[in-house]
């Protein structure tokens, strides 16, 4: 259960890290339906994204260059549990409906419709087919 | 009333055991195998959920130590630059691998007499290759017949499409004059045995729901149990017992409750993979150990991974991982300053959450407002490659049992002391180089490598060898251990070298070899 400031904090960081765009009718990472499926997705990732609170307290009150600083320095100090952070943060993003459409994805898993996959052109084997053997005989 | 014993006792139901289970089920013995893990139900797999990348991340990581499962043990890696990556169920690795599926060379037996480093097999390829062919005729393999990099072979079914990805990188591969063929993978192009064909998911490595990759939980154990093996699972084993003569008397394990049973057998068979198999070993009272070399010479392959970024759309997620591979630089040539060789393998690209995680990772998509616009550059804009570099026998690469860490039955874990070698070192420059020239030659703007990949600890070989001479190795020619004569090892720890492929296909191939020689020497099996 994260307290007021962590939520804060949380979001903030999401917010920072993917804002919307208007360009490419996308929401930022911080969006009411994506936040909460960030909040119940820490996974393993759990650890990660409790240090990062815990070393981040009073972030979502800073001005924007504090915020910036403050991550630099996280980055230098806590690379693996930023990581961590922004997996969470970026695995959540890019499975909401909103950003998979604006990539040009049907927002829906893989199976059981499945992919196309073009076959290619089989005709650059030809130069390939005419080269001898090349692997050795074992004694 | 205690438990009577069986013929045959089998631990482990991954690759190894699966194949040896279906091959001596026809002798009609009583045939038992105790797995740790669970049987997987398909249409559970991440690829039918919105979360199925985070999945991948969570409960279908490939690190047993992320990963966490109850059914998984913990290994201590940290004395290793490269960590491991296993599955602990029915189908064991099988259940996450890409499904890569090469033979090993004629020249991969024959190492020492043909470059003087480390050991010849025991045996050789044409021993192996009516087991290739049964393996794969039992698990399916796509591919192409043709190949002049191998000894003649006939695929099954059509290879895999190239697609955009495989042709872009074919065309730079043609312009440099080297070698590729379309990969032989254990995937199904076409409808297979029942087995549905493969629907370009993108997500071998968590488990096909489309049953078109061959794990053993979909080839061999249905028809093993069909043929009247039986399989239990959750039942974790701790140790091998003896008689007083030293044979195996058969093994404690904890069942599904966590109660300790003990199972009597005539014979035991390990098929719990180079880790596993020695943790096991180390882990009975220095069985079968008389050479010392238990849980030593652990080889992985330490790969490279090279990836570049194209400004034409390619396959992104859609696809099997698996397309084309090269051996242009697979036979030893002295002039690159290493022995051996390795295999180039060609991959797609990735799902939208990895290509974004990665990326990140790398330094390539920024936080802040420039990061749609990079991440669209970015995105199914990207492919690659693998390199897979023969890794050369080493004592002090091994297996041992960590003093404190345990797993839930209190049974100690693995620990892996591993250092890569300078030849290995020296491959991977190689392979790096060579590869970026294929990315530039095929219209990359930008390259990308790891070497060698952290997480690619996922080939498993070497840590009970096999060998004629009982000082020099674990096991004879044909599997059995020289000390315990009613003790197998048929998974990668028997491998004597790697060779610079994918190790599946040979496992399988050994076990169905081993499996033959028991069922042609009953009479005469602990002689
Ligand atoms: C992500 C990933 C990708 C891969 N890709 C490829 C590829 O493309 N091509 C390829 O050739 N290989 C690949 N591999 C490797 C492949 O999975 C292994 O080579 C193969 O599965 C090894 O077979 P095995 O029989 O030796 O052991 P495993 O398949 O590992 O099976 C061992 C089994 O033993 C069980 N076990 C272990 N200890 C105990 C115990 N104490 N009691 C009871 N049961 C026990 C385990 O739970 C497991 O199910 C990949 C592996 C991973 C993880
Ligand atoms: S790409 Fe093919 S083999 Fe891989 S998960 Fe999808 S259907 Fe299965």
């Amino acid at each position: 259960m994260l307290s007021d400031d962590q939520r804060r904090t949380l979001r903030r960081i999401a917010e920072m890290m993917i804002p919307a765009s208007t360009d490419y009718g996308v929401p930022s990472a911080a969006d009411d339906a994506i936040f909460t499926d960030i909040l119940r997705s820490f996974g393993r990732d759990e650890p990660h994204v409790m240090t990062v609170l815990r070393e981040l307290g009073g972030f979502a009150d800073l001005d924007p260059a504090g915020r910036q600083a403050r991550v630099a320095q996280l980055r230098e100090q806590h690379s693996e549990a930023l990581k961590g952070l922004s997996s969470v943060i970026l695995q959540c993003y890019y499975r909401d409906d909103r950003v998979m459409r604006s990539l040009g994805m049907e927002p829906r898993p893989p199976f059981p419709k499945g992919h196309e996959v073009e076959q290619g052109d089989w005709s650059l084997l030809d130069p390939v087919r005419k080269r001898p053997k090349f692997y050795r005989e074992a004694p | 009333m205690p438990t009577q014993p069986v013929d045959v006792l089998i631990i482990g139901a991954g690759a190894s055991g699966a194949a040896i289970a279906w091959s001596l089920a026809e002798t009609k013995m009583h045939i038992l195998c105790l797995e740790q893990g669970d049987w997987m139900r398909p249409s559970e797999y991440p690829s039918s959920g919105r979360d199925w990348e985070a999945r991948q991340l969570n409960d279908f990581h490939y690190s047993p130590n992320r990963r966490a499962r109850d059914t998984d043990y913990p290994i201590n890696d940290a004395n290793s630059p490269i960590k491991i990556a296993n599955f602990n169920g029915v189908g064991g690795g099988t259940v996450l691998y890409a499904g890569h599926f090469p033979r090993f060379h004629p020249s991969d037996f024959r190492v020492h007499t043909m470059d003087g480093v480390a050991d010849d097999w025991p045996i050789d390829y044409a021993t192996l290759a009516p087991y290739y062919d049964e393996n794969d005729r039992m698990m399916g393999v796509s591919g192409l017949s043709g190949d002049p990099a191998y000894p003649p072979h006939e695929p099954m079914m059509a290879p895999l499409p190239l697609g955009k990805s495989g042709a872009t990188l074919a065309r730079g591969l043609n312009k440099l004059g080297w070698h590729w063929w379309p990969s032989d993978s254990a995937i199904a192009s076409e409808d297979y045995e029942g087995r549905a064909r493969c629907i370009n998911l993108a997500h071998c490595t968590s488990g096909c729901a489309q049953g078109a990759k061959a794990s053993t939980d979909v080839t061999y154990w249905p028809a093993a149990i069909r043929a009247g093996v039986e399989l239990r699972t959750r039942c974790r084993v701790r140790e091998i017992t003896r008689h007083d003569d030293g044979m195996a008397s058969g093994v404690i394990y904890y069942d599904a409750d966590g109660k300790e049973q003990f199972q009597p057998a005539h014979v035991v068979i390990l098929a719990c993979n180079a880790i596993g198999t020695a943790r096991i070993l180390l882990n009975s009272n220095g069985l079968a150990n008389s050479s010392g070399l238990v849980g030593k010479n652990l080889m992985f392959h330490p790969y490279a991974r090279i990836a570049g970024w194209f400004d034409e759309e390619l396959d992104g997620y859609r696809g099997p991982g698996n397309c084309i591979w090269s051996q242009e630089f697979y036979e030893t040539d002295a002039s690159r300053g290493f022995v051996r060789g390795y295999t180039f393998e060609f991959s797609r690209g990735q799902n939208p959450v990895m290509a974004a995680v990665h990326s990140m990772q790398i330094g390539r998509l920024p936080w802040g407002e420039d990061h749609h616009r990079a991440y669209r550059r970015l995105f199914c804009h990207r492919t690659g490659m693998v390199a897979i570099c023969e890794d050369l026998p080493e004592e002090h690469n091994r297996v041992t049992l960590d003093p404190q860490l345990k797993d839930c039955h209190g049974i100690p874990a693995p620990k892996i002391d591993y250092t890569l070698s300078e030849n290995s070192r020296r491959m991977l420059d190689h392979a790096v180089a060579r590869a970026s020239e294929i990315l530039r030659a095929a219209g990359a703007h930008d390259v990308w490598y790891e070497a060698p990949l952290t997480d690619g600890g996922w080939h498993l070989m070497g840590t009970a060898r096999m060998g004629i001479d009982p000082q020099r190795s674990v096991v004879n020619e044909w599997g059995r251990s020289h000390d315990v004569k009613n003790l197998f090892i048929v998974d990668g720890s028997i491998f004597v070298t790697s060779a610079g492929v994918n190790p599946t296909r040979t496992i399988q191939a050994l076990a169905l070899y081993v499996a033959d020689n028991i069922k042609s020497r009953l009479a005469t099996l602990f002689d």
